[in-house]
């Protein structure tokens, strides 16, 4: 609270961020302890959360007022014009310290998650068994066992207490292995695979140096390779670009050696590092930040960006993972560097398409809770909850959601949860069936999109107006709703008809049958119910109402005496976006 | 016949048969007049059933004397043919190369079709012109309809019934007819009942170098205006081309001549910069080696998705003068037979709810594009993989197709047709066994006499058991304008079209098909509820008689 010196500002304008003449809406700006909050004349609400705020930005005076730029880690940003420059200060300075507040406990609502029921989400989180899940895989079993090195994290920090190891490991090899890798991070199991007997496994790279090696370590990759019966090679996957790697052996960390370890495969992936992975979501939203931009523009902004390229890099793996599995029968041991960015991500999403489990809800909840959570993935620095190190952020989470998210546009019945979970790994939402997906040797096609549902998630008017995905989810439930109203009415009409024949009975004992036939009155009295509506704000349409305000910004336009050329490009582009 | 002296080998025997989706198979090929057909003789099916006049191009390769024939389809599918013996291979590949290109349209399939369906409605009388002005004359009286070019006279590219202005008379159109390109004088494109505001379409007025001028010109549009008030002409070509153009006769309106009229010059690529900007598209959409990188930058050299946005922004311009600035709108590029048409059409789409029904969608391809004079000859008879350059070759109607898929897409409710029905229309537009894409111009298809020798696409459509396939099952009418966005973050390209053959569209069929069994489903379960409520009411009733007599 000590942050606050100003709750409340008035007269401060919002402007779009896509306008070309600054238009703006009017309201109120309010500061509380966890929100900043904005009331627009039209009483409307914009909540941001502190901890939401990836940057504040005060620009350079100008006439109207003074400009604070917010830009949040959900990709939300928001332009505000305070007409004072002695309270944009205050809410600056305010921001800047409230933002970087975030405590240990809020890890695990990682920035899509803006709820406030933080306590009883974290509740849930801690529900999920992962003892359980690993029993689901099948394992213990006769190959692999559960270790009990690490019990007291001595052996490894970052890594959880319980690991799964083949059970020819014995303890001294164990220790011996992890003295051997980066940050003591020795190969354990990630995921089994049951009907082929295969494993991922992951660890961090190895501290060989130019010509180090370990015989521990040696022996465990064997052991791993020997738990599968099937096949007596495995792959070894490092997920770094070969040149990285080799750079690392000069640090004395570096790579495998297949000549030293019987049985392995090696192979490089070239996934790039954290600061590449920051530095082109950082171009990728400039781009899309840019006012009347155009298709050209577009393309070779989206591209130079890379992040295209290094969302298929990451789905390019996981795709060698899952083939390695299914078609080779071959386990795979995955590492980078530290064996907690990449080899999250890929371990995560190789599961993920071998196991149709993973793809429900509470299977997607596992998989993060397992390849990320317990493995130690550095959430807290990598979405910079805490004020740190800036060179520690990196958008490794967000890519691993892409990723999800690309799959479930190309398989939209395979997974229980959709995009609306995955912007914001939100309540449960029913979903369609799961089909007969078969990731395991779906080769990706090259033409992946542009996810503008997570880019441009506040700019309400470049999403399709009607989502369709809505409608059907509220059919859904309407559906769920009127299948009990037919049991209800059922019971209902039974229950009148055993009074009724319990009535006649009684009363033809009494009298003669009644003459007169009752349904004329039934049909006049009977008003056939419509047909439900189906929540009929789901088929609105934004932006195209008369009272749309933004065609007097158009008309403007119009009215503006002009040079021969007119171009109206940004016109139409800033009416419908 | 004439056919049998173009085909050299009528049948091959142990063809295999390579095609997207399916594994290769094997199977006797039979060449005939119209159609490519492969079948295995195996359950009677046949696995290949391809008109001629699908065919954009082929390729030949040996090995040994395995043949193997390439054809590569308009409608963007490639399929490949392995012929064993040189000589067989060379004769079906000449034969079709033959078959494929004839220069004579009345031997086309079209006037060898016969319908295996009973024609409920003839499909050349489902829209004409009388009909359609009706829905006009009940709200104003200002427009009547001119039998003015009945044998073709004054313009050969516009129907024999027009629309225009009441107030003026055959002889003045005649007159006005001289002095735009090809004769295509203003007439009436669409009336918007709730502005009462216009949109007519012309060609470029042939002003010349010298600024000649057509008093009966000024005259036709200014009829179309209301005392005191403004409107607008929308030039497709930029200010610089419109210029050019007076240098060959052409021209645009002068400011001084028409005092109350504002020019807008919105510039929307023609012919060859289109048709390479398509072919470009389906190059990268057919290369399987390319990264991520080479991916972008070449969806982004094809300049496809530039193009959509140009046609759309000039479309959304036209819509907001309409509805927002209440001012009719004239529109010309220089023939006013493509990025007019593209531009009048779409600003129905998003202006009329009547247009994105689908017989009303129906009537505005028989009205803004059939009856218009678009090309469609010309513009349709190659591809994207043809490999002679032809002057007249441009996807503008592909391009409006994709338009509208793109407003479709961000209004999915507001649509009574959906997807499939667009595609359908794209592969009837380039190959059919039906006449209504046939020829240029009315003109030409009263001389081919092509509504006697031939069906017409909307008698077969327009059969109950043929729409269910092409109605969406989300769609609710909506009388609003929409207005869609087109910003280059929510165009996308139209996978089913460009990457249909290759990426399988079988997840997404199923969940569409989840989709529509839910909505089934919905309505099943609310006639029960129906249902039930009224027995239980009717029992309710029942009782309180008898508990009252």
């Amino acid at each position: 609270m000590e942050h606050i010196r100003t709750t409340k500002v008035e007269q401060v304008k919002l402007l779009d961020r896509f306008a070309t003449n600054n238009k703006s809406l009017t309201g109120t700006l309010y500061l509380t302890a966890t929100h900043l909050l904005f009331i627009d004349s039209l009483q409307k609400e914009t909540w941001i959360l502190h901890h939401h705020i990836a940057s504040v930005e005060k620009l350079a005076l100008t006439t109207s007022g003074c400009p604070l730029v917010i830009q949040c880690k959900n990709f939300r940003i928001v332009h505000f014009i305070v007409p004072r420059e002695r309270d944009c200060h205050d809410i600056y300075n305010s921001l800047l310290q409230l933002s970087k507040q975030a405590k240990y406990e809020d890890l695990y609502a990682f920035s899509y998650n803006p709820k406030q029921n933080d306590s009883e989400r974290l509740q849930g989180w801690q529900l999920i068994d992962l003892a359980e899940e690993y029993k689901r895989m099948g394992v213990p079993n006769s190959h692999w066992e559960l270790s009990d090195a690490n019990q007291e994290y001595k052996i490894c920090e970052t890594y959880p207490r319980e690991l799964y190891v083949p059970w020819t490991a014995k303890k001294t090899v164990i220790v011996g292995s992890s003295k051997f890798r980066s940050k003591g991070r020795f190969p354990v199991l990630s995921y089994y695979h049951q009907d082929k007997k295969a494993a991922i496994c992951r660890c961090s790279q190895p501290l060989s140096g130019f010509s180090a090696r370990c015989m521990e370590d040696e022996r465990l990759l064997e052991a791993i390779s020997k738990a599968n019966p099937v096949n007596c090679y495995m792959y070894v996957v490092d997920t770094r670009p070969k040149l990285n790697a080799m750079a690392n052996r000069a640090a004395g960390k570096g790579y495998e050696n297949e000549d030293n370890y019987s049985s392995i495969r090696f192979q490089f992936v070239g996934i790039e590092n954290i600061h590449v992975m920051r530095s082109s979501l950082q171009k990728l939203l400039e781009v899309n930040g840019t006012k009347g931009l155009s298709v050209n523009d577009f393309y070779s902004g989206l591209e130079s960006s890379g992040w295209l390229r290094h969302i298929k890099a990451v789905m390019d793996a996981a795709i060698f993972l899952a083939r390695a599995i299914m078609v080779e029968n071959a386990s795979v041991l995955v590492h980078c560097s530290d064996g907690w960015d990449r080899t999250s991500q890929v371990c995560s999403l190789g599961s993920l398409l071998l196991d149709s489990y993973y793809r429900t809800i509470r299977g997607f909840m596992v998989l993060i809770e397992k390849d990320w959570i317990s493995f130690g993935h550095k959430f807290s620095e990598r979405c910079g909850h805490l004020d740190g190190d800036p060179k520690e952020v990196s958008p490794v989470f967000t890519q691993f959601l892409e990723c999800v998210w690309h799959l479930t546009e190309q398989f939209p019945q395979a997974f229980e949860f959709n995009e609306a979970f995955l912007l914001q790994i939100h309540e449960h939402i029913h979903s369609c069936q799961f089909g007969n997906f078969l990731g395991n040797c779906q080769k990706e096609r090259e033409e992946l999109k542009f996810w503008r549902n997570m880019y441009h998630q506040f700019d309400q008017t470049l999403h399709p107006r009607q989502s369709v995905f809505n409608i059907i989810m509220n059919m859904n439930e309407q559906n769920k709703q009127l299948e009990k109203d037919i049991k209800d009415l059922e019971s209902k009409i039974k229950q009148r008809k055993n009074k009724q024949t319990d009535d006649i009975l009684t009363k033809e004992l009494l009298h003669s049958v009644h003459p007169e036939s009752p349904t004329l009155k039934t049909s006049l009295c009977f008003k056939e119910q419509t047909r439900l509506p189906v929540n009929d704000s789901l088929r609105t349409i934004e932006g195209s109402s008369p009272a749309d305000n933004r065609y007097s910004e158009y008309a403007e336009e119009f009215s503006k005496s002009e040079p021969a050329v007119v171009s109206l490009e940004y016109g139409v582009a800033r009416m419908t976006c | 016949m004439e056919f049998a002296e173009l085909i050299k080998t009528p049948r091959v025997d142990n063809v295999v048969l390579h095609r997207p989706f399916y594994p290769a198979v094997e199977g006797t090929l039979c060449l005939t007049g119209h159609h490519l057909i492969l079948s295995s003789r195996q359950d009677n099916t046949e696995e290949l059933w391809l008109l001629h006049s699908n065919i954009d191009a082929i390729d030949k390769r040996f090995v040994g004397s395995l043949g193997t024939v390439i054809i590569k389809c308009k409608d963007f599918r490639i399929i490949q043919l392995d012929i064993p013996g040189m000589e067989e291979c060379l004769n079906i590949a000449s034969s079709i190369e033959a078959l494929s290109t004839l220069d004579s349209i009345t031997l086309m399939y079209p006037f060898f079709y016969r319908p295996m369906f009973e024609v409920i409605e003839d499909g050349w009388h489902s829209f004409l012109p009388e009909q359609e002005f009706k829905l006009y004359s009940s709200a104003t009286s200002q427009w009547r309809l001119s039998y003015v070019n009945k044998e073709f006279a004054v313009c050969p590219t516009y129907p024999p019934i027009v629309i225009v202005p009441e107030s003026i008379d055959d002889e003045t159109l005649r007159k006005v007819a001289t002095f735009r390109h090809g004769g295509r004088f203003p007439v009436l494109s669409y009336y918007h009942q709730k502005s009462k505001r216009v949109i007519m379409r012309s060609g470029q007025p042939l002003t010349g170098t010298n600024g000649r001028r057509c008093k009966e010109d000024e005259k036709l549009i200014n009829a179309t205006l209301r005392a005191g008030s403004r409107g607008y002409i929308i030039d497709t070509r930029s200010l610089n081309v419109a210029q050019q153009a007076r240098a060959k006769g052409g021209g645009f309106e002068q400011e001084a001549h028409y005092p109350q009229w504002r020019r807008i010059h919105k510039s929307i690529e023609r012919y060859h910069i289109l048709q390479e900007s398509l072919i470009k598209l389906v190059e990268a959409c057919n290369d399987q080696t390319h990264n991520m990188d080479r991916w972008l930058s070449k969806l982004e050299a094809s300049n496809w998705l530039t193009h959509i946005k140009e046609i759309l922004t000039a479309a959304c311009l036209v819509a907001q003068c309409i509805d927002r600035e209440e001012a009719s709108v004239l529109i010309h590029g220089t023939e006013g037979t493509d990025s007019t048409l593209q531009v009048t059409s779409l600003a129905q789409i998003i202006l009329e709810p009547r247009s994105r029904t689908i017989r009303g969608f129906e009537a505005l391809i028989e009205r803004e594009w059939l009856q218009a004079g678009h090309p469609f000859q010309q513009r349709c008879a190659q591809s994207a993989y043809c490999n002679t350059k032809q002057k007249w070759e441009a996807p503008v109607f592909l391009l409006f197709l994709d338009c509208v898929w793109q407003i479709l897409r961000q209004f999915p409710c507001s649509f009574e047709f959906n997807e499939n029905f667009l595609i359908m229309l794209f592969e009837h537009a380039y190959a059919s066994q039906f006449g209504t894409f046939l020829g240029n111009s009315e003109s030409e298809r009263c001389k081919l006499k092509l509504q006697q020798k031939t069906m017409s696409l909307w008698s077969w459509v327009n059969q109950p058991s043929k729409l269910s396939k092409y109605t969406n099952p989300l769609f609710e009418a909506n009388n609003l304008v929409i207005w869609p966005s087109v910003a280059p973050q929510s165009l996308l390209l139209w996978e089913g079209i460009f990457l249909r053959w290759n990426r399988s569209s079988k997840y997404l069929d199923e969940a569409y098909e989840e989709m529509v069994n839910i909505i089934e489903y919905n309505k099943e379960l609310q006639a029960k509820v129906n249902i039930l409520r009224r027995q239980l009411a009717e029992l309710e009733t029942e009782d309180e008689m008898q508990e009252s007599p």
